[in-house]
């Protein structure tokens, strides 16, 4: 579905016309300053304004949560329930006593002021998934997280961005929060990728060419029939790893496919929100999507971006799994490759789905026997090693090819091991011939 | 916020995030102190024995990238540290910094491991005063200065009783 045009245009062709009062913004807006001018109450905001704004969300997490209670109990407050979300995902089940202390704050928290929305063990899986699944998530909302992912949202037309723990305990107060209006970059994506191309390859390749502070305190908004075209999937990949390129949120304009996966699932109404026809662009970067290769982010940034093809280095793990590629699509793409394949004898495969429900539709689908028929572990769902916290942290020397989406100097363990970033097919790929492998080349052999 | 201060410089490169600043493994607890004790453990093993209080950061590019952990600025506080200076910083980080009461300034400075810095915050000054080079930066807006002085909960606790 094309994104309507805005209607006072459509309406009155000749706008300049009409006399235009005092403070009306004669440019258009984007769709990130739309919803803060919605959220602030205001007719129209302008990039670097600060604006105090609504939110209609706040979620933390197992790490980011106990910071944020402790500054809660100063507020002599109770949180506004049904705007507070809590999930347990970094350090659950409880790796240890110092973070079985830390979800044990948040069991306490959840249980004092009756908040409903807390996932636990069992019930929930990595936030950002979680934040999508149960529908906290659509289009027009105003959503912040105390984790720097909850950009992943803007794959549904939401501004969604990660806050401090601090301040999330004070939007849990208040219900409000300030913001720094962001300038607007325009990415178009146009053309058909190719074969094993995910949206991993596509933000990445973005990533590559404007580097990891390319969108600094900016607001990326994708575009492009190549964008359109993706699975919704693909889809928050790309806004997920917009924080990557130093972004506050990558929203992609809501259509069918993202309208399809609300119904019977989305909390409440939502608008949807597009950007006026002569919104304001600091920038606007057109790419062809049939020119992306499947790539591979080398150590110790997520701009080091190679084709996978050209890469030869041996590797001692592979991780599937993560807010960023653990969802049921990302699954069957690594499934499809390892489907009566082993895992080379010298790498641990590790495969985490990203939430409950996608770990039973993938018991569903048998994707889960297809692992480990490949001699893949296969663990409830979880950020665990990610960033390094247990369940597969790297040691001194190791490699790991994973489809997470951060590479930084030990993110997944030792200081001297390594990440590789890359879609789940090239994980899978690479676990088989336990060198890093473009699926493509596996599969011609 | 202090008008004026002067400190002793460590320097780091461009993209230093917050992996570095504080390893994931101590995002146990909310402590500045304890947190101060493992602050760049991993890239500047001498950063926690021999920072001391009133000391400077001055880096390069995009400082305290990566994830939102507040953690991060909470551990350059505990370990003294009592301005940040780079030409540009990732914005959680730069958030949570405000939040808490650490003075960031946006501004590309030359400075060398141990020079001393002068700042002059109410003028958006800098002089290094080992090479006397100076610097000007753009003051923050109003609305900031207020956030930094009172702190966020202070903000919000204003905000609690004036809305009831
Ligand atoms: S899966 Fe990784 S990136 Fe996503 S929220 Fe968990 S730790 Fe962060």
């Amino acid at each position: 579905m094309a994104p309507p045009s805005d209607t006072r245009r459509q309406y009155h062709p000749h706008a300049s016309f009409y006399p235009i009062a005092a403070n009306t913004r004669v440019m258009g807006m984007t769709i990130a300053e739309k919803i803060l001018a919605a959220h602030a109450g205001k007719d129209s905001v302008s990039p670097k304004e600060i604006v105090d704004a609504r939110i209609d969300y706040v979620m933390v997490n197992d790490v980011t949560g106990l910071p944020a209670f402790e500054v809660f109990e100063e507020f002599d407050a109770t949180p506004i329930l049904e705007k507070t979300v809590l999930i347990q995902d970094h350090y659950v089940p409880n790796k240890d006593v110092a973070s079985a202390e830390q979800a044990k704050s948040m069991r306490e928290f959840a249980r004092r002021y009756g908040i409903k929305n807390h996932f636990d063990v069992g019930r929930g899986g990595v936030c950002h998934q979680i934040m999508i699944e149960e529908g906290f998530s659509a289009p027009g909302r105003l959503i912040v997280g105390a984790d720097s992912h909850t950009c992943s949202y803007g794959a549904l037309g939401a501004l969604s961005t990660g806050i401090g723990s601090s301040e999330a305990a004070s939007a849990m107060a208040t219900g409000e929060l300030w913001f720094k209006v962001p300038e607007t970059q325009k990415f178009v994506v146009d053309g058909e990728p190719g074969k094993y191309v995910m949206g991993k390859d596509i933000i990445l390749h973005i990533i590559g060419d404007i580097g990891v502070s390319g969108s600094l305190y900016k607001s990326m908004e994708f575009y492009g029939s190549a964008i359109e075209s993706l699975h919704l999937s693909d889809r928050i990949t790309i806004s997920n790893m917009a924080i990557e390129a130093g972004a506050k949120c990558g929203i992609i304009p809501p259509d069918e496919a993202v309208f399809d996966y609300l119904k019977n699932r989305v909390i409440g109404e939502y608008s949807p929100v597009y950007a006026d026809e002569d919104a304001e662009y600091e920038d606007i970067f057109e790419y062809d999507a049939s020119e992306i290769a499947v790539l591979v982010a080398t150590p110790h940034l997520p701009e080091n971006v190679t084709p996978a093809s050209e890469i030869d280095v041996q590797i001692d793990q592979a991780y599937l799994g993560s807010c960023t590629n653990g969802r049921i699509e990302d699954l069957r793409a690594a499934a499809a490759v390892l489907k009566g394949k082993s895992v080379h004898t010298d790498v641990r495969m590790i495969v985490v789905p990203a939430s409950k429900s996608i770990f039973e539709q993938a018991m569903r689908e048998g994707l889960l026997k297809v692992f480990m028929d490949a001699d893949a572990y296969v663990a409830g769902p979880t950020c665990g090693a990610c960033l390094g916290g247990y369940m597969g942290v790297l040691a001194e020397g190791e490699r790991c090819i994973s489809s997470t989406n951060r590479n930084f100097i030990g993110r997944m363990g030792h200081p001297n091991s390594e990440v590789y970033l890359a879609n789940p097919a090239v994980v899978a790929a690479s676990a088989v011939t336990g060198r890093i492998t473009d699926p493509e080349d596996l599969l011609e052999r | 916020m202090e008008k004026y201060i002067k400190g002793r410089v460590w320097r780091f490169s461009e993209n230093v995030d917050t992996d570095q600043i504080i390893p994931a493994i101590y995002l146990v607890t909310g402590d500045k102190q304890e947190l101060a004790k493992h602050a760049f453990e991993n890239v500047r093993p001498d950063f926690a024995k021999d920072v001391s209080d009133g000391d400077i950061i001055v880096a390069g590019p995009n400082f305290g990238s990566g994830s939102s952990r507040e953690h991060a600025p909470r551990a350059l506080l505990g370990a003294g540290i009592r301005c940040v200076i780079a030409p540009s910083f990732a914005r959680i980080f730069y958030r949570n910094s405000i939040n808490i009461g650490l003075p960031l300034v946006e501004c590309d400075v030359d400075a060398a491991d141990g020079d001393v810095l002068a700042i002059d915050f109410e003028d958006g000054k800098i002089v290094n005063t080992n090479t006397s080079a100076g610097y000007t930066f753009p003051s923050l807006p109003e609305f900031l200065v207020d956030l930094l002085d009172a702190g966020l909960i202070e903000n919000t606790k204003r905000k609690l009783t004036r809305t009831g």
